[in-house]
């Protein structure tokens, strides 16, 4: 029973608040990810949760009991680091048992716990090893293995796989993935990338300027953000932000985008936003997947336009166009063989049955 | 179910933020106990005797009554308070330049050779540092000796006749630069051959790339990508050689006719072997002004370069 | 076509005479680090040559770089006279101390201002930093001074005892100690201890099980530097020793074996080098924590 509870979290540095009361309930067995851009007091209270820091206001409770005062060693967590703060004199199998020799654990148990964690990462043969001898993944591998041996009720991440190079970090995604199928250990993992949030939480965390934006599963976040900053900052290539108004039209409402260019409302909208009409501030969003080329079969909310392209950038599986909408740069996707051309007018077609309105004022997804 | 525990508790323990503050607090007192020792020291042997310094300058020499300002005055009416002056600057000035200079050429040197063999010359070159400068003076002395100077010896088939190392106002001083100069260059050239291997060698190729002579690539890339190093070491090397005392002392002793005196070994003669402690005390406080400015700026750019860490 | 072949025409007699400069400009580094080699060795190995002579040829007129009768004969002498071996054990006693009161205090302290942060620890560490540019010429006459009402207040003669000296010289050795370790302490990256925090460590078992082995090169390099100075320190012994049996080497060497104006050069110079022999062979073991320690603490020069 490791749930992990933050009530009205408060951090202050000199009078700054870096976290300004935060609420959250993980539950037992859970992989929460804390993500959002440098600065938005993640790490923070990740930190808070595993004693390094003191808060300022609030309680946190682990397992039913409230923590604020516990020391770290307590408090029975484990923590990887961005570094991974292996001690670099000691050896894989020092480093891995040296928690466990200050808790003065009998030795016999503490070779048995090593060796098993060792056998779940796969570093048995490591275990004589410095850490100035083994790669980054390697490493990796040792600061979980440091963090299983000892068993704790909650995992905490400090951004893992940060220093790693691209590949190795894909690889290290799934073998994290791996491990919490294999130890159901509630997690939580701190990270500024969205895609390493997207998959590998259960729940995801999108924190900025010291608040929490919104908890959901990934899917929830990525289909019905409820900010704007959610919108924008989970998804790759970012949505698409094109201010616009609403109009009352024939027959329902009218988005305009700009002078020439307006497309109805999704008929199952138009109660939700009838009260916008005439409204500033409004921006709409759009995935730049619900921005393709023309195609012969119409679907229902897919409208064509003309636009000339700015930027062709082909993916491979697809192509990236760029063009402008007054003074927003507009992504969208479409297939390789859809012939956009740099500089040359393209018929594109947009989906506005996933569009989000937004008022640029509150922030809120309407 | 659990979570519905969690917050009951928390509100039992409401006011129990305390004590993780305690622990926090006690910290920071078990830490001010590790740094005592060192508080205790620096007070007792270097801050008190610094500040009593200035007290022992305002007494009489029978250290019975106050005299304010009378040492110093007594100082500025003396040819051989001014004397030291002037060497103590001249000394200290000349030394550091040419420190500096030979410095940086032999650390050039060493940075050219294969990196092979550096590590062999860079031993042999910092020798000077590691001996005693007590001992290395000595030998000095010898090498300068009156009768039997062994640097004379090699001089005379050049047609240089018996230069009186010591025994000349002007020699004398130059020999003591020398011998300055000798004990402290290796430390820069240790220094500036550090900073010279932080030079990323992409921008060596950038400016080769750009036409550059080496002649503009040292003035162009080396020396400002080594301007912080340079003024640090030199600035350090000033306060040390102008608070000199080992080499002077073994060498002349301040002779001939106080010649080559600087305020350290003067502040000895008149405080210590004179007698008379608080003119003693005045003379090496006129060290203070330079060491403070150089201290200044040495804090300045120490401070700089820690907040852009 | 035609400018790309001329190009290359042009470019051949170019590289070769780049190699050219090269090799030229590594004969020219060997020929003046060799002038360089010969200045900064000229002292010592002259202090070696004199030290094999003996006192006759020393004052004879021939080539003052050339030992015509070889003997040790300062050597035994000097080893079989009692001044010269207490100098040399009053100063090892002294230095061994001396780094080992150092080193505790300043590894202790450089903890704390490094890693624990309190009230002032901040402007503590600043003014360590500032007491280590405080020379000790200004320092000697106050504690002159200061020895002397110690002696009528508390009946504790301070003057004249060599192990004063132990009491004296950690002024000179501990802020510079300290300020190189801060400067190692700080460069351990601060995860480090932390997980030694969530590990379980105290304070003390952080800083004896990971710093301590960590920074063991800083602390070499330290206890080197510790050492060299007080080994080397000759103007607190002038000042407050006088006895011969309370002098340490550097002073004892001068005021002992130059006698009025009686220079006895084969044995000054054989004491000398034998002076200079502890912190030289040290560095010939351990340059390399010394070169690091050098450029690292920026020490004084």
């Amino acid at each position: 029973m490791a749930q992990v509870t933050l009530r009205k979290i408060v951090k202050k540095y000199d009078e700054v608040l870096a976290v300004r009361g935060i609420d959250l309930d993980i539950v037992d067995k859970e992989f929460i990810v804390l993500v959002g851009p440098s600065g938005c007091g993640k790490s923070t209270t990740l930190r808070m949760i595993a004693g390094l820091e003191e808060i300022s206001g609030g309680d946190i409770a682990i397992g039913g009991h409230v923590v604020n005062d516990v020391p770290p060693k307590d408090r029975d967590i484990a923590m990887v680091f961005q570094n991974y703060a292996l001690y670099p004199h000691m050896n894989v199998y020092e480093n891995m048992s040296f928690g466990l020799k200050l808790k003065k654990t009998p030795k016999d148990e503490i070779d048995r716990r090593v060796k098993q964690a060792a056998q779940i990462l796969d570093i048995t043969e490591l275990l004589d090893r410095k850490p100035k001898q083994l790669s980054g993944g390697q490493r990796q591998r040792v600061a979980m293995g440091r963090a299983i041996v000892r068993d704790p009720k909650v995992f905490l991440f400090d951004e893992p796989l940060s220093n790693l190079d691209a590949k190795l970090r894909v690889q290290m995604r799934t073998e994290i993935k791996k491990v919490h199928q294999k130890v159901r250990t509630t997690t939580v993992y701190v990270t500024h990338d969205q895609i390493e949030a997207m998959t590998l939480a259960d729940r995801v965390v999108v924190m900025n300027a010291g608040l929490i934006e919104q908890v959901g599963t990934p899917n929830d976040l990525y289909h019905s953000p409820a900010t704007k900053f959610v919108a924008g900052f989970i998804g790759s290539p970012a949505m698409n932000f094109i201010p616009c108004q609403l109009e009352q039209a024939a027959g329902g409402l009218n988005l305009r985008l700009a002078d020439k260019l307006s497309f109805p409302v999704p008929a199952d909208r138009t109660a939700r936003y009838a009260s916008h009409v005439g409204k500033g501030n409004l921006v709409l969003g759009l995935r730049p997947e619900h921005i393709a080329e023309t195609r012969p079969h119409t679907e229902p909310n897919q409208h064509d336009f003309d636009m000339v392209i700015d930027v062709v950038e082909p993916m491979g599986m697809e192509t990236m166009v760029y063009f402008t909408i007054g003074a927003a740069e507009i992504c969208g996707r479409v297939n390789p063989n859809a012939g956009a051309v740099a500089t040359q007018s393209m018929k594109l077609r947009a989906d506005l049955s996933n569009m989000h309105l937004i008022d640029d004022g509150t922030g809120k997804v309407l | 179910m659990a979570d519905i525990a969690a917050p009951s508790s928390i509100a039992a323990m409401g006011d129990s933020r305390s004590s993780l503050h305690k622990l926090m607090q006690r910290k920071s007192t078990v830490a001010f106990l590790m740094a005592l020792p060192l508080i205790l020291l620096i007070t007792i042997l270097v801050a008190y005797p610094a500040g009593y310094a200035v007290y022992l300058a305002t007494l009489n020499k029978g250290m019975t009554r106050f005299v304010g300002f009378g040492n110093f005055e007594f100082l500025f009416g003396r040819d051989t308070f001014w004397l030291v002056v002037y060497q103590s600057c001249l000394f200290a000035i000349t030394a550091v330049i040419f420190k500096a200079l030979i410095g940086f050429v032999v650390a050039h040197f060493v940075h050219n050779i294969p990196s092979k063999g550096q590590r062999k010359w860079r031993g042999m070159l910092l020798v000077p540092w590691v001996i005693p400068p007590a001992m290395s003076t000595l030998a000095w002395l010898w090498l300068f000796d009156p009768s039997y100077s062994a640097i004379n010896y090699l001089l005379q088939p050049l047609g240089i006749d018996r230069i009186p190392w010591t025994g000349e106002a002007g020699w004398a001083r130059f020999s003591v630069i020398l011998v300055n100069v000798w004990i402290g260059s290796p430390f820069f050239m240790i220094m500036y051959l550090a900073a010279l291997k932080s030079v990323p060698e992409q921008l060596y190729e950038a400016a080769a790339i750009d036409g550059a002579t080496w002649w503009q690539r040292i003035w162009y890339v080396t020396l400002p990508m080594m301007r912080n190093i340079i003024a640090i070491t030199a600035l350090f090397s000033l306060i040390v050689t102008f608070a000199n005392f080992d080499i002077v002392r073994v060498l002349t002793a301040g002779g001939p006719l106080n010649s080559t005196h600087i305020f350290g070994t003067w502040a000895f003669r008149v405080g210590i072997e004179g007698g008379d402690i608080p003119l003693g005390a005045s003379v090496s406080l006129f060290m203070v002004p330079i060491l403070a400015v150089a201290a200044a700026f040495i804090l300045r750019d120490i401070t700089k370069r820690g907040s852009e860490v | 076509m035609a400018n790309v072949a001329i190009e290359a025409a042009a470019a051949r007699p170019a590289y070769g005479s780049m190699s050219k400069d090269r090799r030229w400009a590594l004969r020219w580094s060997y020929f003046f680090l060799v002038l360089f080699a010969i200045f900064f060795l000229m002292p010592p190995i002259y202090m070696l040559i004199t030290s094999l002579k003996t006192s006759q040829e020393i004052s004879a007129a021939g080539n003052p770089w050339w030992i015509y009768n070889p003997t040790l004969a300062n050597y035994i002498e000097l080893l079989t006279q009692n001044h010269y071996l207490t100098f040399f054990r009053n100063s090892a006693i002294v230095s061994v101390c001396v780094v080992a009161i150092t080193m505790l205090i300043s590894v202790i302290a450089a903890f704390a201002l490094a890693r624990m942060k309190f009230w002032g620890s901040a402007t503590l560490a600043t003014g360590v930093f500032l007491t280590y540019l405080i020379p000790e010429t200004l320092l000697f006459i106050p504690l002159f001074k200061m020895f002397a009402w110690v002696n009528e207040t508390f009946d504790i003669q301070l003057m004249n005892h060599w192990w004063t000296l132990i009491i004296l010289y950690p002024s000179l050795t501990v802020p510079f100690a300290t300020w190189i370790m801060i400067g190692y302490f700080a460069s351990i990256p601060k995860e480090l201890d932390e997980a030694a925090l969530i590990d379980g460590a105290t304070w003390m078992q952080t800083l004896t099980k990971i710093f301590i082995p960590v920074a063991l090169p800083g602390i070499i390099a330290a206890t080197i530097f510790t050492f060299t100075v007080s080994w080397a320190q000759f103007l607190y012994p002038l000042a407050f020793t006088t006895s011969t049996t309370e002098l340490v080497l550097p002073v004892g060497i001068i005021t002992t074996l130059i006698k009025g104006d009686v220079f006895n050069w084969g044995q000054i110079m054989t004491g000398a080098l034998l002076g200079a022999a502890p912190p030289l062979i040290i560095y010939a073991f351990l340059m390399d924590y010394y070169i690091a320690g050098l450029t690292a603490g920026a020490t004084k020069g």
